[in-house]
């Protein structure tokens, strides 16, 4: 068994109450940062324990709080990001729905290190029971004395609020967020300036995902020291991770980075393997954004080393033959599963959501779903292929936001690993309609390649 | 340009008016413009949807301009700018939903309803939609009701099909 | 120590002042390095960023933190440091994404330049003759919106539209209140008025001048003439509007003011936004005190039709003083 750090209790009946939550240890991290630590000190435990950004870019959350600009007379805001909308990743909903006190816990401890005495969780507009649930939680939270006036008798005051969404993907990007939140269009800012110097009402403003701001309690509790044991390397601590699509038992675990991804989807303890007795063809580690990897690239680097759950690991091969961590959001297909029509599924995604506000965007996700309905649909010309690595090329890196290249990587990587299945339905249009591709050879496990690594030494 | 059937003038409760209030304050002096979000969210409980003359009571409760209203409403895929059913059905039609049959149950309740997408069934109750993810996707399939947005996980034929009943006799 | 900061572009290095973009630096060079903007408009503050067509390649960060950026920056939105060395034409990659904002820009446009009289004065147009494909490799239904007349004097064509911002800005900063704006989402998104509202204030005009395509025209203006058969004068009057000086450009064809605009820069930019009632009301040669013909470049198709080269007397041939003060007339015809 892994070490759970989040989800402990999460089977404790009640945990959603502030007594049980209380019975069991919770917020004590509140009492400790409050009336024993300086705000500089809760930043210098987080720096410590390693912890980096859940949301998905994995960017080391105390380094993003040191960044925060100070000015004097000036409010400082602290906003979770709690948009979860990523495509396979339903971690915060779940933490939200089940242990909200956790999420209402690690606002209360940030918001004192950074020096907010206002703090919003910006909800997804559709997670209106979720919003409920908070709202239930501060309503007790603030009751309990640990919000408002005075928290703790310690002269720290902080109002925290749940904002909810109206429906758009694009406002989990942080400006975009902001943006909304603003009670505007949720069209990314450009950059710079960051949020640290100029965020929400144009005041120095961190949003933290609602992981990373949970994560903050045991780190606060045990220390950043303790909690950067846990895991392997510079993934640090432990990862909320969200299984689905043809799992045995899809769910949200928490692991301790490091954990095997072949343990991860194979073991009784986690995923439980394949459903319906099928074969593994392809996974998305981490939200549909991240690269699509066949089956046998996702168990083992191409040199034949198992490969990890971890940030490092993940991307291990770059994009040739790796993937990315990033918000945890692991889809599994069988072997029934057409990868061209979910790629057709992903990129109609990707248009959907796509704001409108820079042309790379505007115009080339759209292009990239009209040309993958027609591939999928028996249209499809072998010219079609290439035209969509190349239009998936003018998009990746040229646009204001990351979701231009979260609309790309999905197709890109498609097409580099499942070429043959591509072409397949344009030879095959009819009975591409009617039948699936297959396992092919995406399972054949791979090789330990001995010299190959020799040569990677030198 | 926007093409409504219905154009009629809005009143806004008094009850509505406090709840207003209430989330107003949230905010800082002047930075009222941040509670349009939620504002439209009871604007569409109360209404079903979100009319213009709906929006324009907003923009002026705000001091806003009406078309800063429908600008934001326009771009969330929450708010409905044309009358719907009394409940919407709200299919997730993302990835990971398809992988364990979301498109079989979205026929299903085509030909359940009797109705396409968007459209409302004759006695004005029900329309239904693909919406994207939801993230619940290790609960596949799953849909949601507005205006609670409760949620229904692990969809099956069957269990469409009590649901629709249960909400048709509610 | 020089307040100034020293920025490299393509080669050529010019010292600028602290804040100062990218682009506006590359401007103050001039010439070919200058990178083509859509969507910034330097009198609309908050525009820029979204059509892409200005990015560039920095190379050298600044002298401080010698690192290249990891991405293309689009030039109008990101600010000089000192030492940065930025490369624009002399960059493949630059010019390859640029081609490709450029395919993306125009895989919806109606390329209907034969009937849009935006056509000849169009930086859509000229954006797509430098960096376009010879064929479009699109092959859908293109996007379509229905004209609307918002307000008498203003069409919207939506169709043409590249959702630069700039009228939604200019409608914000320059008139006292905005009734257009973005609506919907994504490859949805349009420019409306979303209820049957006509635009109509004292500065609303203005919107056509700031737009880069042809998708908001003057109504008074429609199909009357071509612009490279209208002849450009500069005129002036004496405005009532308090924030109108009434200089303007005439556009004759004849004798007759075909219609008016604001004066524009050499990079197409309004000098001075005018109000309505010298754009609209004003078309009678009476209305104005006329200065001079307008400039406009050799490179635009404007001038074709109208600016004959300079024929000397033989008494300039003859005389130095008279050539000294025709020099660059003479020097235009030494080109042809």
């Amino acid at each position: 068994m892994g070490r759970k750090l989040l989800l402990e209790h999460i089977n404790v009946p009640g945990i959603n109450t502030l007594e049980v939550y209380r019975q069991k240890g919770g917020y004590r991290a509140v009492e400790k940062a409050l009336k024993t630590l300086t705000p500089d000190e809760v930043v210098e435990e987080v720096k410590k324990s390693g912890l980096r950004g859940r949301g998905g870019a994995g960017f080391p959350t105390g380094m993003k709080w040191s960044f925060l600009a100070k000015p004097e007379g000036v409010a400082r805001y602290l906003v979770c990001n709690a948009d979860e909308s990523e495509p396979g990743t339903f971690k915060d909903r779940y933490l939200m729905t089940y242990i909200p006190h956790a999420l209402i816990e690690g606002m209360i401890v940030s918001s004192f290190a950074l020096g907010a005495n206002t703090s919003y969780i910006y909800v997804r507009g559709e997670m209106m029971p979720q919003i409920r649930i908070l709202e239930k939680a501060i309503a007790e939270a603030k009751a309990a004395g640990f919000l408002g006036k005075n928290i703790l008798g310690t002269g720290y005051d902080l109002e925290l609020y749940v904002q909810p969404g109206g429906g758009a993907y694009i406002c989990g990007e942080e400006t975009a967020l902001l943006e909304s939140l603003e009670g505007k269009r949720g069209n990314p800012r450009i950059k710079p300036p960051f949020p640290a110097i100029a965020g929400l009402y144009g005041c120095p403003t961190v949003v933290n995902n609602v992981e990373s701001i949970a994560a903050v309690v045991p780190i606060i509790n045990d220390g950043g020291d303790e909690y950067a044991k846990v895991g392997i390397g510079r993934s640090t601590g432990t990862k909320l991770i969200s299984a689905s699509g043809n799992l045995v038992k899809p769910g949200v675990y928490e692991i301790e980075l490091g954990l095997p991804v072949e343990e991860f989807i194979y073991s009784d303890e986690y995923c439980g393997g394949i459903a319906n007795g099928k074969r593994l063809k392809a996974t998305v580690a981490g939200g549909s954004s991240v690269p699509i990897l066949p089956a046998n690239l996702t168990l083992k680097y191409a040199n034949g080393e198992p490969r990890l759950m971890s940030y490092e690991s993940l991307s291990e091969g770059g994009f040739a033959t790796g993937t990315m961590m990033g918000s945890g959001g692991f889809i599994a297909f069988d072997e029934d599963q057409c990868i061209v029509r979910n790629t057709w599924n992903f990129a109609r995604f990707y248009h959907h959501e796509s704001c409108g506000q820079c042309s790379p965007c505007r115009e080339g996700t759209g292009w990239l779903e009209k040309v993958l309905h027609r591939l999928e649909y028996g249209h499809g010309k072998m010219s079609d292929i290439d035209l969509l690595v190349d239009v998936s090329k003018k998009i990746e890196g040229n646009t204001i936001c990351p979701l231009g290249d979260a609309a790309a990587w999905p197709v890109a990587s498609a097409i580099r690993h499942f070429r043959d299945e591509f072409e397949w339905h344009v030879k095959e249009p009819v009975k591409s309609l009617s039948s699936n591709y297959g396992l092919a050879n995406y399972a054949v496990p791979i090789e330990r390649k001995v010299e190959e690594v020799k040569q990677d030494n030198l | 340009m926007l093409k409504v059937e219905e154009q009629q003038p809005v009143e806004f409760s008094s009850t509505l008016i406090e709840k207003f209030d209430e989330i107003v304050k949230r905010y800082p002096a002047g930075k009222q413009k941040s509670a349009l979000l939620p504002l439209l969210h009871l604007v569409q409980a109360e209404f079903g949807w979100t009319s213009v003359a709906a929006m324009d009571k907003v923009a002026e409760y705000l001091n806003i301009e009406p078309i800063e209203v429908y600008e934001v409403a326009s771009f969330y895929s929450m708010y409905f700018l044309q009358p719907k059913g009394k409940y919407v059905l709200e299919v997730c039609r993302t990835g990971p939903c398809c992988l364990v049959g979301a498109e079989k149950i979205m026929d299903h309740i085509e030909s359940k309803l009797g109705v396409k997408e968007g459209e409302v069934t004759a006695d004005g109750l029900f329309s239904w939609r693909g919406v994207e993810c939801l993230a619940a996707c290790g609960f596949a399939p799953v849909l949601q009701i507005g205006p609670e947005y409760t949620f229904y996980e692990n969809l099956t034929e069957q269990s469409v099909d009590t649901l629709i009943d249960n909400l048709r006799n509610k | 120590m020089s307040d100034l900061m020293k920025v490299t572009i393509d080669g050529i290095t010019v010292e600028v002042a602290p804040g100062t973009s990218i682009l506006n630096a590359a401007r103050q060079i001039g010439g070919d390095i200058v990178p083509p903007a859509m969507c910034y408009y330097s009198k609309l503050e908050g525009s820029g960023g979204k059509c892409r067509t200005c990015i560039v390649k920095v190379t050298k960060g600044s002298e401080k933190d010698p690192r290249p950026m990891p991405k293309l920056v689009a030039s109008c939105r990101t600010t000089v440091m000192d030492g940065m060395e930025v490369q624009n034409i002399t960059s493949p990659e630059v010019l390859e994404a640029r081609n490709g904002v450029v395919e993306m820009l125009l895989i919806n446009h109606p390329l209907d330049c034969p009937i849009c009289d935006q056509a000849g004065e169009c930086d859509l147009q000229n954006l797509g003759y430098e960096n376009g494909l010879q064929r479009t490799r699109y092959e859908f239904e293109r996007r379509t919106f229905e004209r609307i007349d918002i307000g008498d004097k203003i069409q919207l064509h939506m169709n043409r539209c590249i959702l630069c911002y700039r009228c939604v800005f200019t409608a914000d900063q320059i008139t006292n209140k905005r009734v257009h704006g973005i609506l919907n989402r994504g490859d949805h998104s349009e420019i409306s008025t979303y209820i049957q509202t006509a635009v109509d204030n004292d500065f609303s005009g203005n919107v056509i001048d700031v737009c880069p395509v042809g998708a908001l025209t003057d109504r008074t203006f429609r199909f009357k003439n071509r612009v490279w058969f209208t002849k450009p004068v500069d005129a002036h009057r004496d405005c009532n509007h308090e924030k109108c000086n009434g200089k303007v450009t005439l556009w004759y064809k004849g004798a007759d003011v075909l219609r008016v605009t604001a004066r524009k820069d050499q990079f197409g930019e309004v000098e001075e936004f005018i109000c309505n009632e010298c754009r609209f009301e004003k078309k009678a040669t009476a209305d104005w005190t006329i200065e001079h013909p307008t400039h406009i470049p050799d490179t635009s198709v404007i001038s074709s039709n109208h600016y004959e080269t300079f024929k000397p007397l033989p008494v300039i041939k003859e005389n130095l003083a008279l050539q000294e003060a025709n020099k660059v007339e003479l020097e235009k015809t030494s080109k042809f």
